[in-house]
Formats: C-alpha cells, sequence, structure tokens
C-alpha cells in the first residue's frame, strides 16, 4: 500500500518443530504463501496459531523445520534478524509503545528503510491513515483499540515489509472497525501485493478476505485448501472452525 | 542573607554531581531494569585511571578524556560479560551481581592501587570566588561542574528525543520485545546503554573526586547521594534525576550549614527514606507506575 513492493516474496515453511520448555506445540506443520495472496491460519484456541507466527518471527526458536523466504532460511535467526529480513509480525493485543508518539512509533518502524526514503514513506502513511496523522504527536497511549491496531499495522509497513504476519487483528474491536481492519488488509494483498499470513479465530472473516487457508489442530495442518474451498467444508466448519 | 545564598550555591555545586551520578544509574534502570550498585566504584575505577595518566603526563585534560573513555569501555563491558547473563532472570540475581562487582572492583582496586587517600587535581581553580568584597561559597571548578553536569545532561536529552540511536535508546527501553519485532538490535542497544552510564559516572567521578580524596572506597556515600537523586526523581526520568540532584544538593548543604556538617550524610539517608516510603515512585510522579 505504502508503494507496490516489487520483489514481494513467497513464505514457504517446512516441517515445523516447536515449543515451550517441555511442551511441544507445533509438531511439524508445512504452509506455503503465495507471494501477493493472503493465507488464513485457523483453528481453535491452542491450536498452534500464534506460536506459529513466533516461530516464524524468531520469538520461539524452532527446534526443526525451515522457514524459507526468497530462498534464504530464516530458520533460528533472532526477531530482530527476522525483521530486516522483511517479515513484519503485528503481534496480537497491544503492541504499541504507549510511552511513545504515534510519530515516533512510526519513525521506529520507518528506520528499516534507507534514509532517503523515510520522509515520503510517512507521508504515503499519513495519507493512507488520517486517523494517525491527526493524533501524531499524541502519546501512543492515548489512543483507543481500534487506533491503536491501525498504528500497529501501519508501524509494521512502515518497515517496508516483504511478508505481513498478523495475529488476530480483530481481536476486541468493534464490529465497524473490524470490517475496517479487514478492508485495509484486503487492501494491502490488492494494491500493495504483500504476501500476508492471517492468523484469525473468526475464520468467517478471515475466509472471506483470504485466498488459502489451513486449518491448525492440536500443532498439526488438519486441512489446507482454497479459502472458499475451506468455507464450504461442512465437515471441517462444524469440526474446527465452529461456524 | 550572604550565607543562605552560600549554602544555596554550594549546595547546588554538590547537587550537579548527585545529578550526574542519578542521571547515569536511571539509564541503566530504563535500559536494563538493573539497579547498578557498582555505578560509583566504576567512577571511582576511571578515576584512578585518569590519575595514572595526569601524573604520568601531567596533563590534566588527558586524564580527563581517558576517564569518559575507559568508562564507555567498562560499562560497555560490564554489560556484555556480566549483566547479560543476568537478564530475563529474578530481579535479585542483577542485584546480587552488581553488588558482586562493586566489591571486586573495590577490591581489585585496592590490589592495584593500595588503599590509601590520594589527592586529586580539579580542572579549574579551588580559590573561592566573590562578587566585591562578598565571597561566594564556590569556585571556578565548581562553575566548571555545573557546566559539564548541565552540558552532558543536555547532549544526552537531545540525543534521546531527536535521533535515531535515540528512538532505538527509548524504544528498547520501554519495550524491547516490540522494539526486536521492528529490527532494532536490542543487544546493541543496551550495551550502548551502558557505555553512555559509565561515561556520565566516570564525569562524576572527575567531577567529585578533587573535594572527597581518591581511595578504593571514596565513591561510596557519593553513590548512596546519587541514588537517592535518581529515587526522588522517580528512577525513571532523566529530568527528574537531574532536578533530584539540586534538591538533595541544596537540602544537604543547609543542614550542613546551619545544622551541623555531622549529619549531612544522615539526612541524606533519611531522604532516602522519606521518599521511598512516601513517594516510592518520585517527588514529581502524578500518575501511577507506567502502564504496560
Amino acid at each position: 500500500m505504502v508503494e507496490p513492493v516489487r520483489d514481494s516474496a513467497t513464505l514457504v515453511i517446512e516441517d515445523l518443530v516447536a515449543g515451550y520448555g517441555a511442551v511441544q506445540v507445533l509438531r511439524g506443520v508445512s504452509v506455503t504463501a503465495p507471494a501477493g495472496t493472503i493465507t488464513a491460519v485457523l483453528g481453535a484456541n491452542g491450536a498452534g496459531k500464534t506460536t506459529l507466527l513466533r516461530a516464524i518471527d524468531g520469538s520461539v526458536r524452532p527446534r526443526r523445520g525451515r522457514i524459507r523466504l526468497s530462498g534464504a532460511d530464516v530458520a533460528g535467526r533472532r526477531p530482530e534478524e527476522v525483521a530486516r529480513a522483511g517479515i513484519a509480525h503485528v503481534p496480537e493485543g497491544q503492541g504499541v509503545i504507549t510511552e511513545l508518539t504515534v510519530a515516533e512509533n512510526l519513525q521506529l518502524g520507518l528506520l528499516l528503510r534507507p534514509r532517503a526514503d523515510r520522509k515520503a514513506a510517512l507521508a504515503e502513511i499519513y495519507r493512507r491513515f488520517a486517523i494517525l496523522a491527526d493524533r501524531r504527536n499524541r502519546a501512543a497511549g492515548t489512543l483507543s483499540g481500534g487506533e491503536r491496531q491501525m498504528l500497529v499495522i501501519a508501524r509494521a509497513l512502515a518497515t517496508a515489509p516483504r511478508v505481513l504476519l498478523l495475529d488476530e487483528p480483530s481481536l476486541g474491536l468493534a464490529p465497524k472497525v473490524v470490517s475496517n481492519v479487514l478492508e485495509l488488509i484486503k487492501g494491502l494483498r490488492d494494491e500493495a501485493g504483500l504476501t500476508i499470513v492471517l492468523v484469525e479465530q473468526n475464520a468467517r472473516s478471515a475466509l472471506a478476505i483470504a485466498d488459502t487457508g489451513i486449518v491448525l489442530n492440536l500443532g498439526a495442518v488438519v486441512a489446507s485448501a482454497p479459502a472458499a474451498a475451506l468455507a464450504a467444508d461442512d465437515a471441517l466448519r462444524r469440526h474446527y472452525l465452529g461456524f | 542573607m550572604v550565607e543562605f545564598l552560600n549554602f544555596t550555591l554550594e549546595g547546588l555545586s554538590a547537587g550537579m554531581i548527585y545529578a550526574a551520578i542519578g542521571l547515569s544509574l536511571v539509564l541503566i534502570w530504563r535500559g536494563t531494569r538493573v539497579l547498578n550498585y557498582a555505578q560509583g566504584a566504576m567512577a571511582m575505577f576511571t578515576s584512578y585511571l585518569a590519575l595514572l595518566v595526569i601524573n604520568a603526563t601531567g596533563n590534566y585534560w588527558l586524564g580527563f578524556a581517558v576517564a569518559l573513555a575507559s568508562g564507555l569501555v567498562i560499562g560497555a563491558v560490564v554489560e556484555r560479560v556480566v549483566i547479560r547473563q543476568v537478564t530475563g532472570k529474578p530481579p535479585l540475581n542483577a542485584v546480587i551481581v552488581s553488588i558482586g562487582l562493586l566489591i571486586g572492583i573495590e577490591g581489585l582496586a585496592g590490589l592495584l592501587f593500595g588503599s590509601n587517600n590520594r589527592s586529586f587535581p580539579p580542572a579549574y581553580s579551588i580559590n573561592g570566588l566573590s562578587i566585591g568584597s562578598v565571597a561566594l561559597g564556590i569556585t571556578w571548578n565548581d562553575v566548571f561542574t555545573a557546566v559539564a553536569v548541565l552540558a552532558a545532561a543536555g547532549v544526552f536529552a537531545v540525543v534521546f528525543r531527536y535521533t535515531t540511536v535515540g528512538l532505538r535508546l527509548r524504544a528498547t527501553a520501554f519495550s524491547p520485545a516490540v522494539a526486536r519485532l521492528l529490527g532494532v538490535r536490542v543487544g546493541r542497544m543496551l550495551t550502548l546503554g551502558w557505555a553512555l552510564a559509565g561515561l556520565l559516572g566516570a564525569l562524576a567521578g572527575m567531577l567529585v573526586t578533587p573535594s572527597t580524596f581518591l581511595s578504593p572506597n571514596s565513591m561510596d556515600v557519593i553513590f548512596v547521594l546519587g541514588f537517592t537523586a535518581a529515587v526522588i526523581g522517580g528512577l525513571e526520568s532523566p529530568a527528574g534525576a537531574v532536578a533530584g540532584g539540586l534538591i538533595l544538593g541544596v537540602v544537604l548543604s543547609y543542614a550542613g550549614g546551619y545544622l551541623n556538617s555531622q549529619v549531612v550524610n544522615l539526612f541524606g539517608l533519611a531522604a532516602l527514606l522519606l521518599v521511598l516510603m512516601l513517594r516510592p515512585n518520585g517527588l514529581f510522579s502524578s500518575a501511577p507506575a507506567r502502564r504496560v
């Protein structure tokens, strides 16, 4: 959205095993997020959705498997290096730095761009997110929940990512705000060609904008198909998706 | 009246030192949530290095530069080698480790430099200034102290507020996990924060040592007063630490001047206790502790 991503990338995850201490959460997950598409990651609480994102971004060190982005394997790299490789993670809940202003939060994201590009990129973000432009000099802690979600997404875009990982972007937001956020995510794919991995509890709305989807259950992939096919599979919906 | 003015000026001058130590403690606390009990000992050590250079070359400013540079290096090395091992562990581990550092550095200084008091040269004259025939309680060296500390605080404020490295440092202090996700190399920022704190501590050591003499534990009391300054300011706020240092300096100066010079350190400890009991978030706190 900021400007079309020219070298958008396909994210390929192969046989990923990860967990916390003695608890193994992901038991060999493979998923491909094709360049320029939205891949929905669905499943019940505890299925391993958030752990999958945390293993991709390096916050949880994978025990086995590969995470390839345009050929390079980023599995096992530290979060800051994964971010520098072009994978932006918008974590669930409040990822804004409340003590910094809105502008400072965005500038922090811009630091991954070449210095010469930052000003134009910031202007573009403010054009797209008018509400953030209005509030640019306020502490991020004064924003509402919906505004914070806009800020963390805008800040992730500020890093000029090739892949965007979104964890429950609609959680806790008012229904009207949820549809705004979903529209925004769709726009990021359609206008900027970003590769997006979207983790959602709300399977119905995620599948409405996704191209493909996977369903996780107890740390394993139980279904992987085009979004429309997943939405049409009555048994799957009843068993795993609850709608 | 003149007496009052003199006590105030003396207090502000001493307060500048507490402010510098307090500021260095705040820097470390905000970045790593560690209270560095060895901050004074590190400043003592860099002052010894400066004294070696000054005695060998006869050049005060060369010694001054060596103190600041070695403060930077010692701060960075301590973070990388020692503090890095206890990050993410229970807070008590860091307390124990930094007290261990304090004892270790003071012991090492005793071995290397001996334990007797050494006199230490000031940067500028320590003859009292006067206006006409009225003697003021301060010297050119006190003026230099104030200018040096305020300049250092000003440079730090500008760097933190207006530069990209300052933004990275603040993001690391407020939310290291989020900073990492945005590609900030948090480890380097923590090392840098400790290095800058080491530099500030070394500056404080150079400024205070001419009036305390130099010995392996000559910075102990100064550290406690600097810590008190930081606590008065709430331990989170650089500006609060500077204000806290000046307030403490003036209060202690009145106590020493009007009551008895023996009670100064007692008053310092009492001030620390009072602030911790009555306003644990600092004198200037309005909101409750930070939201996360």
